[in-house]
């Protein structure tokens, strides 16, 4: 039972991390139908930023923090403005090459800098672990759970409540309509890809605090959140939220009871299992819209 | 005197060397690549050979995504199925390779149908997204799969032998490679001129409609995945036969993005552009090899950062040629063409 609660804890944790980035998938997908697999290679870099500006300049967290993310928006608006907007009307695989290629070219630039050792993470939170229950819990968890509900709560206001938000969600709907409603969609798809942009970085220096540091295995987050997308339905943004959890929780279970049979590794590879049973049976996710197609 | 060429017949137009020049110029080429083998040193001999991979590779991938229009990402855990199936015939069964090649290329092309057949409902995204699905599970099955595939180990897989000829070696390999390009180049320039290869484009241009229009879309896109993955099951298998020791690192994701990435530089729905971009991003590590190591004198430290420069000139050529150049390398060396065909009178 104990192990059972630790790995669904563990499956939280790293869920709501799911949750962050997926959003972002959900937020570019929903207003431009493109596919962000540079997403991960987003996570990585704020992960990076953020520690490099700490240990460089020796800066106190908070404000490293509010760099990284105001780095992480310009970023995602210079991608918007520069790559992926010649490429508005061109084929799905042009597109999805584009955020592959990014991914590379971004990547690369990782490297370049850090190299491919990893590289620790200074003490983000406290490290005595509390008791809940049975369980000790280690506080980070508990930080980056909370840090991820507060930030989604946000993001739901900003959608519901703000006047950027409510553009945003109609340039989604139509966005023929929001043109004509004096939307700039250009801008939307700016915003868009800033937000998703700034909540991988906070995914990423959550993720950096939790694990004690970061490397290159962090961009393979932009992939494994591919199948949490697809769960929640890709147009849906409390499907994203939702499909993080499971899959989190998903991943870390099979993981668990099942690693002793296979010797290892199911964890990367069960949500591609879930992936390929969502797709045969509700290609469109739990709460995706249905497409029907006409000629 | 004749000027301009002018079509009669139904089979003039459809020809593939509109005029006598271009069979003579590629008979040339063929002999000049022939030749290869007699005085290229045996570092450049193998990136030779792995060219001649990479443009089955890339072909394959084009008729699957250039001319069908059905995206994959599965690419490297295929090229993975054949590599492996020729582990196990060959070293295994010990069979000859007239049977190993063909075979590793039936057994790739069933997976690759099993793999396809969501592609009935899924396309687009959702196809890139199952066929990136793919791919994790085939790497997972092969590097778990202790009894066929080795593990993590890897395994090793014997020179290709008929009898008493054993292809030991990359330049007696070259041959094999070459003559197995040549041929399933030409069978592929040849498809697209049949009922098979029209009814893949009319699925990539509009399937409802194709559909429509009598093609049974269902069945075509089966096809395209079965010959596409025959494809990169042959390149699978002589990768093997070259690379002699293959383990699940020789297959990791990155490869089939550098797959989509040759047939993106080169051209999507066109053969020469397969090779153009096979051997583009081939070349591009091996040029940067060169660079870098004649550099290293004046600049130590560019050896340290090889890796990240090859990633990332790579990642740069697909967004330079996908802003400034959709279509490709093939389309410039067509424009070239044209250019030529009336010099010095253009316009």
């Amino acid at each position: 039972m104990e192990f059972f609660l630790q790995l669904v804890l563990n499956g939280l944790v790293i869920g709501s991390i799911y949750a962050l980035v997926g959003l972002g998938f959900v937020i570019i997908y929903k207003s431009s139908s493109i596919l962000n697999f540079a997403q991960g290679e987003f996570l990585m870099l704020g992960a990076y930023i953020c520690v490099a500006i700490m240990t460089g300049a020796n800066v106190p967290f908070p404000i490293a923090f509010a760099i990284t993310l105001g780095f992480s928006a310009l970023l995602g608006v210079l991608m918007e403005r520069v790559l992926l907007r010649p490429m508005i009307g061109e084929p799905v695989i042009s597109v999805i090459m584009l955020t592959l290629g990014l991914s590379s070219v971004l990547k690369a630039v990782v490297q370049a800098i850090w190299g491919t050792d990893t590289r620790p993470y200074p003490e983000l939170f406290p490290t005595t672990p509390v008791q809940i229950g049975p369980l000790p819990v280690s506080q980070g968890y508990l930080y980056s759970l909370g840090s991820v509900a507060v930030l989604l709560v946000l993001f739901t206001l900003f959608f519901k409540l703000t006047r950027a938000g409510i553009a945003m969600r109609a340039t989604a709907f139509s966005q023929q309509v929001a043109l004509s409603m004096g939307i700039s969609v250009k801008h939307m798809f700016a915003l868009a890809w800033s937000i998703a942009a700034v909540v991988s970085a906070v995914g990423g220096v959550l993720l950096g605090g939790v694990r004690g540091g970061v490397d290159g295995a962090f961009a393979f987050f932009g992939l494994k959140v591919i199948p949490v997308v697809i769960l929640g339905g890709l147009d849906s943004i409390g499907g994203a939220i939702v499909g993080g959890f499971i899959m989190g929780i998903l991943e870390n279970l099979s993981g668990g009871y099942l690693d002793p049979v296979f010797g290892g590794g199911v964890k990367e590879v069960a949500p591609f299992i879930a992936l390929v049973a969502i797709l045969a049976v509700r290609p469109y996710g739990l709460f995706g819209k249905v497409k029907i197609e006409r000629v | 005197m004749r000027c301009g060429d002018f079509r009669q017949t139904y089979a003039e137009d459809m020809a593939i060397f509109e005029t006598p020049l271009p069979r003579v110029l590629l008979a040339v080429f063929l002999v000049a690549v022939g030749t290869l083998p007699f005085f290229a040193s045996s570092l450049w001999l193998d990136v030779v050979i792995r060219i001649f991979i990479a443009v089955i590779a890339a072909m394959g991938l084009n008729i699957l995504t250039g001319f069908t229009g059905q995206i994959s990402l599965g690419n490297a855990a295929f090229l993975a199925v054949g590599a492996y199936s020729t582990a196990f015939l060959a070293g295994r069964l010990g069979l000859p390779f007239p049977l190993v090649i063909p075979a590793a290329g039936l057994i790739t092309a069933l997976v690759g149908m099993i793999f396809g057949v969501p592609s009935l409902r899924l396309k687009g995204l959702y196809l890139a997204v199952a066929t990136l699905a793919a791919h994790f599970v085939i790497e997972f099955t092969v590097s778990h799969w202790e009894g066929v595939t080795g593990g993590v180990n890897g395994i090793s897989v014997p020179a290709p032998k008929l009898g008493p000829l054993v292809l030991g070696g990359d330049r007696k390999l070259f041959w094999l490679a070459f003559a197995l390009t040549a041929l399933l180049l030409y069978f592929a320039k040849n498809l697209f001129r049949t009922k098979v290869g029209k009814a893949f484009v009319a699925i990539r241009d509009q399937d409802i409609s194709a559909e429509v229009m009598g093609v049974n879309v269902f069945k075509y896109k089966l096809l395209a995945f079965g010959v596409s993955s025959f494809y990169v099951g042959v390149a699978g298998s002589l990768l093997a036969y070259q690379a002699r020791i293959i383990s699940p690192e020789n297959f990791p994701i990155s490869v089939a993005i550098d797959q989509l990435g040759m047939i993106i530089i080169g051209g999507l729905g066109s053969v020469v552009g397969s090779i153009f971009g096979a051997v583009f991003v081939t070349l591009l590590p091996e040029l940067l090899r060169l660079l870098t190591g004649s550099l290293s004198d004046s600049f130590p430290q560019l050896q340290g950062l090889f890796a990240p420069l090859k990633m990332g000139l790579f990642g740069l050529a697909i967004v330079l040629f996908l802003v400034f150049e959709p279509d490709g390398m093939a389309a410039r060396w067509h424009r070239i063409k044209a250019y030529w065909k009336l010099y010095p009178f253009s316009y």
